[in-house]
């Protein structure tokens, strides 16, 4: 077959994706950044240029600077804690410890849960008076919480959830990478003499790097885009302490209609998933990506 | 020694296991309290009687039963169209030496960061202009050219030796004979992979279809059930854990019964 037939084949066997890629989300990225240098329409008067305008507005607005806030530290408590987790799960489901199978089982169970559910069942957990939390700490003489209803403990309530939910699909990529880890390893060190954790520190550890940096990008992505349960759970407050970019946008966007704000909060929230995207491809070692 | 060797196995066995149950412990407690009667919410004791009643007055106090079937629907459209789009584009970037391939496949990865879901104020305005607010198409539409799906795709049908494609080609077939009797079978549990981890995520995805959304007729699951929950109707905390174990044990169960598969597949879809 020439040339020319097999590149129309292969364009139109790739057209109804790219048509729908560019649909939602290319052309979406684009407009997001012409919104946000536009005014919101409104019957009276449609929507226009108004430059920096938006950005101003968000700059000057508390609640977003919050928003941001809450969302760096939820990112910072849910990706280091959650990657740790993940890789200690891996670590006891690969050793043959006794009952693996329903470890693995317990550690993954979370991930296929829908996150509202996973949120309804926290609630519960974390309920005042009668929560299980409260149970197990009425009697230690530390009763008395309402962990989601205050400013101190809500946002940590909802990282502790998100750690929760996550850990065990983070352990899978851990777990598929340790059973790549040749056993001759772990033989040359045994007649070395090193034991269970220089081996770790030496050997396991460095080898399962390429899969922490994929993890963490995942994981990185996730703490901007996951957000779910924190509508259930806690629907941003009290006072807007667990409120995060993408709830905000939310919030900005569909319930105060002002479409203008939000599409600069979007660019804010498209800049940091770049910056995460730049960091992947240029701070750290670019041999490591997909093995 | 030996004996420190054993010890520090026993920690690592005692560490899981500890693990273990304060991970299935959310879990367990909300199964304690689906399946007791209020009273014995937060109130353990083994001759707690069992009972039905929750799940029984969760189905009759919201339409979960079309919640269900919206959710099947939605699921099993966006697999089907899914495979689809995704195979054909996947086996040209794969295969076939196009023009512009390379840029093209670099714009698909763009997806990979960027989610559908964080674009929720634009691709809303386009479901609109596209006349398909509050429709299940309207819910599955931006994610079902999945730049994963592509990825993973292409990834196993470069794997494939090109001999095989030569003798089909030898036999008569086009390139849509090609990938349709090669590729396809050989890339099967790759699909089987990718379906699993599709059907999960739309199952439990719940921000989008939220906005989209604003009837019974369409709704899914997941909105169904926050909007329950959320119901300030004095509804108690044991049917709403019922109605919430409900909405997850379709996949729940599935996944007990084929935990092997499922962890296999979530592996497969992950290392490429």
């Amino acid at each position: 077959m020439n040339t020319l037939r097999l590149s129309l084949y292969g364009w139109l066997m790739v057209l109804p994706a790219a048509t729908l890629l560019a649909l939602f989300t290319h052309i979406p990225v684009v407009e997001s950044f012409v919104h946000s240098f536009m005014s919101t329409d409104k019957p009276k008067r449609p929507s226009r240029f108004v430059g920096l305008d938006n950005y101003d507005s968000l700059v000057a607005d508390p609640i977003f600077w919050k928003a941001l806030t809450n969302n760096l530290i939820y990112a910072l408590g849910s990706v280091p804690l959650s990657i740790a987790i993940a890789m200690m799960m891996a670590l006891f489901v690969n050793d043959k410890l006794a009952g693996r199978s329903f470890l693995r089982v317990a550690y993954f169970t979370p991930t296929i849960l829908p996150m509202i559910a996973v949120a309804n069942i926290w609630i519960f957990f974390f309920t005042p008076d009668y929560g299980l939390l409260e149970q197990i700490l009425k009697p230690l003489g530390l009763g008395g919480n309402n962990f989601l209803g205050s400013n101190n403990t809500a946002l940590l309530a909802v990282t502790i959830v998100a750690i929760w939910k996550e850990s065990g699909f983070f352990m899978i990529f851990y777990l598929a990478a340790l059973q790549q880890i040749s056993p001759d390893l772990k033989e040359a060190a045994a007649i070395e003499g090193a034991g269970r954790f220089t081996f770790f520190r030496r050997v396991t550890f460095p080898l399962l790097m390429p899969t922490t940096l994929f993890v963490m990008v995942n994981a990185l992505i996730n703490a901007f885009r996951v957000v779910d349960h924190i509508f259930v759970m806690t629907g941003g407050g009290p006072n807007n302490a667990t409120s995060v970019l993408l709830f905000r946008i939310y919030e900005v966007g569909f319930k105060y209609f002002d479409f203008g704000l939000a599409s600069a909060m979007t660019v804010v929230l498209l800049c940091v998933l770049g910056l995460v995207a730049l960091g992947q491809f240029f701070a750290l070692d670019r041999r490591v990506h997909y093995q | 020694m030996k004996a420190l060797r054993m010890l520090g196995r026993g920690v690592e066995q005692g560490a899981a296991w500890l693990l273990g149950l304060l991970w299935l412990l959310p879990l367990v407690f909300a199964v304690w309290t689906a399946f007791h009667s209020p009273a014995y919410m937060a109130h353990f004791s083994f001759t707690a009687p069992l009972t039905l009643e929750n799940f029984k007055n969760a189905w009759q106090a919201a339409p979960f039963a079309r919640y269900f079937l919206n959710t099947t629907l939605l699921v099993i459209g966006i697999l089907i169209a899914q495979f689809t789009l995704c195979t054909l584009a996947a086996f040209a970037f794969a295969r076939l030496p196009f023009v512009g391939s390379r840029l093209l496949f670099a714009l698909v990865l763009i997806q990979l960061m960027v989610a559908p879901d964080i674009l929720l104020l634009e691709n809303y305005s386009a479901i609109k202009m596209l006349g398909l607010m509050d429709t299940l198409p309207g819910i599955a539409l931006p994610y079902l050219a999945s730049a994963f799906g592509i990825f993973l795709l292409r990834q196993t049908f470069l794997t494939i030796p090109k001999d095989l494609e030569e003798a089909a080609r030898i036999e008569g077939c086009g390139p849509f004979g090609t990938l349709w009797r090669v590729y396809v079978p050989i890339a099967r549990p790759i699909y089987v992979a990718y379906g699993l981890v599709s059907v999960s995520w739309h199952w439990n995805n719940f921000l989008w279809p939220l906005i989209i959304t604003n009837s019974v007729e369409t709704r899914p699951l997941t909105v169904g059930l926050a909007v329950f929950a959320s119901s300030d109707q004095g509804i108690d905390w044991s049917v709403i854990t019922a109605a919430t174990l409900m909405t997850s044990a379709p996949l729940l169960i599935g996944f007990l019964l084929f935990q092997r598969q499922f962890v296999q597949s979530f592996v497969r879809a992950g290392i490429r």
